[in-house]
């Protein structure tokens, strides 16, 4: 069947058949391979992508249900080469080892911080805990976090000034 | 040599990003931008997929396999079986404790999840519809699951294909001095026990196993691209088995998602995707679903321990006697030197002075997967650690003593090092008591033991965990230490550029642990090459030299040993180079940072830059052109980290629930490279240490079926249950290693279970509970607290 959607600011229609998962969908027929697989029981959260602006896994969506919606995946991240806050974020403090959760972090990262500016330290880690990170042991990724939603306000101030 | 401190050569090595930055990693670019290329990321033209069909039964004789229904589904290329692989003599392989493992069983299937046949199709969804339709015949038979039923007489024989083989021992292995332990208890006023389980555990890395195996039926090339944690023994080993010729074989192991020990073996799944690849002419790939790796390979630990210290008058340990069980499943296929049968668990006696050991070891085969891998660990230290760091606790609780007055008093003490421990090691170096005092004060110790004392009076349950470790890191020497008979070494290859640039090539293989980063910085505190002009190169098999690779803490006391050595020989060739472009005599030459002046005149400079441009250029007669070494570093000894951990935990009495609420880890690994890797690896270690405290475990029924093969049963801390850690340090530097590192990717592993654990038993011992084996959950305590009477 065809399903027709938008992937980082790009339109695709591509002929899948309807069993396939989203996370499937995204690293085959697409080539992207930045949405990983860590799991078979929806828990590791390394399929991580946006849909219309809100984290979801990826592994448990099936491609129809994308029809008319808006995905992001990490290589939509940085924009004309210029990295996201939350990718500096992850940079400057160390969030990443092997890198293999990394893309799912961020993102959700990013969608924890757009809904909440300020969070708090208990409100990253509630926020990311449907992620697993075998490597970093989270302390770094929640001050990569912090560090993304301080640069964010950064800039919110520089920008009303 | 101990790194210079001075100020000007700190400021030297911020600018270069030499040794002690905290530099940003250099590998992150990819990963940042979903570039990170994985095994499951490698496309090639024409390749197949391939799905294992996997055993029902932990024990059962195959009667037949019937694949007609699995071949008919359209798009299916191959049922591959273990029939079909004994025609090419691939049924079985070695393992890398000297034994044999079935590729593909034909015979017996003998634990649930066993690999019985493979599917290649077109694509993996296509292989995963035609794997449900293979039908095995089986009859099933009684299945082993624990070690103690394995060893009883007239248990059903696993093994019974290997020849002699009439029960399910697998090894007996001793270490220490019998008579000497005999008579240290005979004279002790006091003898603590303990007995204790650690239970089997799994490495799971986020990312699982796998291969794209691609054999070029013209060329005879087999390029094989697989998670491996150690790519040239691999090449060997694929040799070896599947009669290759090696020079034809490549390994590629990319960016690899994790490995924590979990991809050191060879697994079946690797051998069958390799011949698979060779009969059919076309590439295949084999991913692993997290069930595959849960329920088959490398798991850790499954390991009964029970032992005792004898304590003389003055209450210092004299001797020590250790017994352990180990379940090593189906197959003996353990990752370790093949010296030793249970790795290195005879560094049991830790940091104590205990002048006597005996320690006994036996194996058993079980209906269970094989594996016995070391799960960030370096071979069996882990159980070593944690049993010593247990019985300690013990003793003190029978004391009546603190627990950290028992450790300070049985402490080697930091003059007597080098110290040849009672089973033979010769602890390099290390100053127990420093560690212990900067984490007693960055605790609070006393504090907080008031405040227990306070709370108990209230009937309240707060604990106080102590764990004093010594690891054993960073195997060889070569002499003593081997794989399968490769001796571990390990190795670096530097070549520096016209332009003075370089490139490091390595015989380690990293999994996150940012050696692209690290070993640069190596080179440039060397050389004087700003470490952002070095690029490190790793796990091409074809592109780089011969290494034993990453486990066991290695890379950083080997191969970063092996990156100093080599970028001192260049150094050395370029004083050549130096003393000709100054007309000078070598001997008055010098070498400050990454700049050549002549002795006297230190204003007069030719940076490391010039004289790499010279290599090329304008040679000294004679002298062969260009600035390339490589060096094969064999380490004289292995290195001794070690650290104090304390844990503060609250419990629950109505629930039972542990809520760890501080950890505080100082680590003693040598001088730190780059520090903030070095305290990533120990956030890491610790999170996986309290997952193995208090929530990971794989465990049997009594059939044999695998509970904990999925991330819904196999718990992994998330950041939600995942303590927050507090780092202290102190710095003795291994004497024998060229920077004096000495490895830190599995003290925090190794050490903090024991941590977590004294830490509930420090709230629980005045009760009466002595020990609860992990994981610990709230059931378990609720259990234990009932068991005294304790309500409400
Ligand atoms: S792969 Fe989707 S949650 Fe694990
Ligand atoms: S960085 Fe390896 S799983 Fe998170």
């Amino acid at each position: 069947m065809k399903v027709t959607f938008e992937i980082n600011g790009a339109e695709k229609s591509v002929d899948v058949e309807a069993r396939t998962l989203v996370v499937d969908l995204i690293r085959t027929k697409l080539g992207m391979t930045g949405t990983h697989i860590g799991c078979d029981t929806s828990n590791c959260g390394a399929c991580t992508v946006l849909l219309d602006g809100r984290p979801v896994k990826s592994c448990t969506l099936l491609a129809p249900m994308l029809e008319g919606r808006k995905v992001t995946t990490v290589e939509g991240l940085a924009q004309g080469g210029k990295l996201d806050a939350i990718q500096e974020g992850f940079h400057a403090e160390h969030g990443l080892q092997c890198g293999f959760c990394t893309p799912g972090m961020m993102l959700v990262g990013k969608a924890l911080i757009e809904a909440n500016p300020h969070p708090t330290e208990d409100e990253i880690r509630w926020g990311i805990s449907g992620n697993i990170c075998r490597c970093t042991g989270y302390m770094n990724i929640v001050k990569a976090i912090q560090h993304a939603a301080a640069a964010n306000a950064a800039e919110n101030v520089a920008g009303v000034a | 040599m101990a790194v210079d401190t001075t100020e000007a050569a700190a400021a030297a090595r911020q600018a270069m990003g030499g040794i002690g930055v905290s530099l940003a990693r250099k590998e992150d670019a990819r990963f940042l931008h979903g570039q990170g290329h994985y095994v499951d990321d490698v496309v090639l033209p024409g390749m197949l997929h391939m799905v294992i069909v996997r055993s029902p039964h932990a024990h059962a004789r195959i009667k037949g396999i019937d694949s007609s229904a699995a071949m008919a589904v359209p798009g299916v290329i191959a049922v591959v079986t273990g029939e079909l692989l004994a025609q090419h003599k691939l049924a079985w392989m070695p393992t890398l404790s000297g034994d044999t493992q079935a590729v593909l069983a034909t015979d017996k299937v003998r634990f649930q999840g066993q690999e019985v046949a493979c599917v290649i199709a077109e694509t993996k969804y296509i292989a995963e519809d035609a794997a449900a339709l293979v039908s095995v015949d089986y009859e099933p038979l009684q299945a082993v699951t624990t070690p103690q039923q394995a060893i009883a007489p007239g248990a059903p024989v696993i093994r019974d294909e290997k020849e002699g083989q009439t029960d399910n021992k697998i090894y007996h292995w001793e270490a220490g001095d019998k008579e000497a332990t005999d008579a240290a208890f005979a004279r002790a006023t006091k003898v603590v026990s303990l007995e204790t389980f650690y239970p089997r555990c799994h490495p799971s890395p986020l990312e699982t196993c796998g291969c794209v195996a691609d054999l070029d039926p013209v060329t005879g090339n087999a390029t094989i691209y697989m998670t491996s944690q150690a790519p040239h023994a691999h090449r060997t080993l694929f040799a070896i088995v599947a009669g290759l010729p090696e020079e034809k074989i490549r390994i590629i192991s990319p960016d690899l998602g994790g490995g924590f020990g979990n991809k050191v073996p060879i697994y079946p799944g690797y051998v069958v995707a390799t011949a698979a690849s060779l009969l059919i002419g076309r590439p295949v790939k084999w991913i692993e679903d997290r069930t595959d790796n849960l329920i088959s390979t490398g798991f850790a630990r499954d390991y009964y321990m029970d032992g005792s210290v004898a304590i003389d008058e003055n209450g210092k340990f004299i001797g020590l006697r250790v017994n352990l069980l180990s379940d090593n499943g189906a197959f003996f296929a353990d990752a370790q030197p093949s010296k030793f049968k249970a790795g290195l668990f005879h560094i049991v006696t830790g940091s104590y002075d205990i002048p006597a050991a005996h320690i006994v070891a036996n194996g058993a085969y079980t209906n269970k997967a094989p594996g016995g891998v070391a799960y960030r660990c370096s071979f069996r230290v882990t159980e070593a650690s944690y049993f010593i760091e247990r019985l300690v606790e013990s003793a003190a609780v029978e004391l009546g003593q603190d627990p950290v007055t028992t450790r300070l008093n049985n402490f080697i003490q930091p003059e007597a090092f080098p110290y040849t421990s009672a089973s033979g090691f010769e602890y390099d170096s290390g100053d127990y008591p420093a560690a212990m005092k900067v984490a007693l004060d960055m605790l609070g110790y006393d504090e907080l033991r008031k405040e227990q004392a306070e709370k108990r009076a209230r009937g309240e349950l707060m604990g106080i965990g102590v764990a004093s470790f010594t690891e054993v890191v960073g195997a060889g020497k070569g002499k003593d230490y081997d794989i399968a008979g490769l001796r571990m070494f390990d190795s670096a290859e530097l070549r520096i550029h016209p332009t003075g640039k370089g490139i490091l090539k390595l015989g380690v293989k990293s999994q996150g642990q940012g050696h692209e980063t690290t070993f640069a910085q190596i080179v440039a505190e060397e050389l004087g090459i700003p470490a952002s002009d070095i690029e490190v190169r790793e796990g091409d098999t074809d592109n780089t030299p011969f290494g034993l690779g990453t486990y066991a803490s290695r890379s950083t006391p080997v191969g970063g040993a092996a990156t100093a050595i080599v970028a001192r020989k260049l150094r050395d060739k370029g004083k050549l180079i130096a003393a000709h472009l100054f007309e000078a005599d070598v001997a008055d030459i010098e070498f400050d940072h990454g700049k050549y002046n002549v002795k006297g005149s230190p204003d007069n400079v030719k940076t490391i830059q010039d004289i790499a441009f010279a290599a090329y250029t304008n040679l000294p007669d004679g002298l062969e052109a260009g600035l390339e070494g490589v060096t094969y570093y064999d380490p004289p000894n292995m290195t001794f980290p070690f650290g104090t951990y304390l844990v503060v935990v609250d419990i629950d009495k109505g629930t039972g629930q542990v809520k760890v609420r501080r950890m505080v880890a100082v680590d003693d690994c040598g001088v730190r490279i780059n520090p903030m890797i070095v305290e990533g690896q120990i956030h890491g270690g610790l999170t996986e240490g309290f997952g193995i405290a208090f929530m990971e475990l794989i465990t049997f029924d009594d059939e044999g079926n695998c509970i904990g093969s999925n991330f819904m049963d196999y718990l992994i801390p998330t950041a939600w249950e995942t303590p927050r850690f507090e780092l202290g340090q102190t710095v003795t530097p291994s004497p024998h290693h060229p920077i004096g590192a000495k490895g830190v990717g599995e003290s925090a592993t190794v050490g903090s279970p024991a941590a977590y654990v004294n830490a509930v038993i420090d709230a629980l011992s005045h009760l009466g509970i002595t020990n609860i084996d992990m994981p610990i959950t709230s059931d378990k305590v609720w259990a234990a607290l009932r068991s005294k009477g304790v309500t409400e």
